[in-house]
């Protein structure tokens, strides 16, 4: 049998978690942990690298990308359930010159 | 029982984990002497930086107080002080104020004593006086209060914010409990993640210790846009988005996490030692390893636990740095550079607390003189002091 694949959701709020496993390939299943231990399987979209994350539910063009229960930056695609989510898709919001910030 | 370490106290009352000559060039124009001075004397540690001249009032004076902090320092127990002559850090108030606490300091100069040559016999000289005299202090039992601890983040990925910065977390949360004192920094990556840490500023995030923690997230974007630029393609890292990592705000909010869970009691400036402050404090410091491993000893940590994922072997001249890996790939392919395995966390072998109690074992046992590994195979000499204008 092959090894469990896991990806580990940090907060109930988050709409990524993220994969500690090698090797994880487009289309292959991996089981979503929450905090609580329950587990839920899904598709992946892309090949994700140890450490990268997944969406855990589609996430639309320009809404928030939430991990720790926070927002993490937003979505730069529409992003699809089980999707590779990093630099690609997503953008930082903070840090930046060309946008008026709003903190706190 | 109460917990206690073994360590070095010195006559103004700070407890040293080390028992070091600092060789301080008071201007990197004086690097060569000092350099040459710490090969040839055991028992000494050279504080080698870039600066201390052509620079801003504020920067000289910033430079001065980082040293005089830095020799004050309770791993140090006695300085030598390399001057060239005409810089422009106050040599003079470094030699006073180091003396002021009560450590013996000595001065050369290099353009009077006539030369290269005859800096390093003078200094030499002096050096091995000064190890010869603090060589036989013998290490007390004090209490774990007495412990100041700095923490730190690097080389980070995924694995970072939920392994080793919790593992660190649950340290620190331990220290404060028991009295002691934690310091934090990296204002860089409190960015994203900010609003969490002034609500837990003593007096709310409304109080002056929460509003200061927002001011100093400004001040380090404002100085990134003063130059026309900001911080991405800067932060995170490239390595940091190779180990996964996609925006800033994911960096900071897992880099918060080594912070723990205790009230923020207030904000240090990067020169500024602890004097009797305890709890957990921020130190306003970037997140680079030269300038921030300087800023932390320069408080007076006397040990920092450091945090890695994709594998940062680095350490500091006075202040030994334990390494807590993340990442369990990492842990096995730089062993011999981690201190501690917090990979096992992520592979669900062992829990957030067993690993947080391994590594206060550990840190008691390095605070009474275990070396880390980093020390033992002599990677320390990461240093630069952290300044605000240009050079000039």
């Amino acid at each position: 049998m092959d090894e469990l694949k896991l990806a580990l959701k940090v907060d109930d709020k988050d709409n990524v978690a993220t994969i500690f496993a090698n090797g994880v390939a487009d289309g292959m299943e991996v089981e979503i942990r929450d905090k609580k231990g329950k587990m839920t399987p899904v598709h992946v979209i892309g090949d994700v690298p140890y450490g990268h994350k997944i969406a855990v539910r589609p996430i639309h063009k320009g809404e928030p990308v939430i991990k720790y229960g926070e927002s993490i930056g937003a979505a730069s695609a529409d992003i699809r359930m089980g999707e590779y989510v990093h630099v690609h898709n997503m953008v930082a919001m903070r840090g930046r010159g060309d946008l008026r910030e709003v903190q706190g | 029982m109460s917990i206690t370490f073994q360590g070095y106290v010195r006559p103004d009352g700070k407890v040293g984990s080390r028992n070091l000559v600092a060789v301080i060039p008071s201007v990197i124009c004086a690097t060569d002497v000092a350099q040459a001075i710490c090969h040839a004397v055991s028992g000494t540690v050279g504080f080698f930086h870039h600066q201390g001249c052509c620079q801003l009032p504020i920067d000289l004076k910033r430079v001065t107080d980082t040293l005089i902090s830095l020799g004050c320092s309770p791993n140090v127990g006695a300085a030598l002080i390399v001057s060239l002559g005409c810089e422009g850090t106050d040599t003079e108030r470094l030699v006073r104020e180091i003396s002021a606490a009560g450590k013996p300091v000595e001065v050369i100069h290099i353009q009077e004593l006539g030369g290269m040559s005859r800096a390093i016999q003078q200094g030499t000289d002096l050096a091995q006086k000064l190890a010869m005299e603090i060589s036989g202090l013998q290490r007390e039992t004090v209490d774990i209060s007495r412990a100041v601890m700095s923490i730190k983040c690097g080389a980070s990925d995924t694995t970072s914010g939920m392994a080793s910065n919790c593992v660190i977390g649950y340290v620190a949360d331990k220290l404060v409990d028991l009295g002691a004192t934690v310091i934090f920094g990296e204002t860089t990556e409190f960015l994203g993640g900010e609003h969490i840490l002034a609500r837990r500023a003593v007096g709310g995030e409304d109080g002056p210790v929460g509003r200061k923690i927002y001011e100093i997230v400004n001040r380090m974007e404002e100085r990134a846009k003063a130059v026309g630029e900001d911080m991405r393609g800067g932060q995170p890292t490239p390595g940091n988005i190779a180990g996964g990592l996609s925006s800033i705000e994911e960096k900071s909010l897992g880099a918060i996490v080594k912070s723990g869970h205790r009230p923020i009691q207030g904000v240090l400036e990067y020169p500024q030692m602890v004097t009797t402050q305890k709890g957990l404090w921020i130190k306003d410091a970037p997140g680079r390893e030269p300038e921030i491993l300087t800023g932390m000893a320069a408080t007076g940590a006397q040990f920092m636990l450091f945090s890695t994922g994709r594998g940062a072997p680095q350490g500091f001249p006075s202040m030994p740095v334990i390494k807590i890996c993340g990442n369990p790939n990492t842990y096995e392919r730089m062993r011999n550079d981690m201190d501690l395995n917090a990979g096992v966390i992520i592979n669900g072998e062992k829990s957030i607390e067993e690993v947080g109690e391994e590594a206060f074992a550990l840190l008691l046992q390095v605070l009474s003189g275990r070396m880390t590994k980093n020390e033992a195979i002599h990677y320390t000499s990461t240093m630069d002091i952290y300044c605000l204008g240009p050079v000039i």
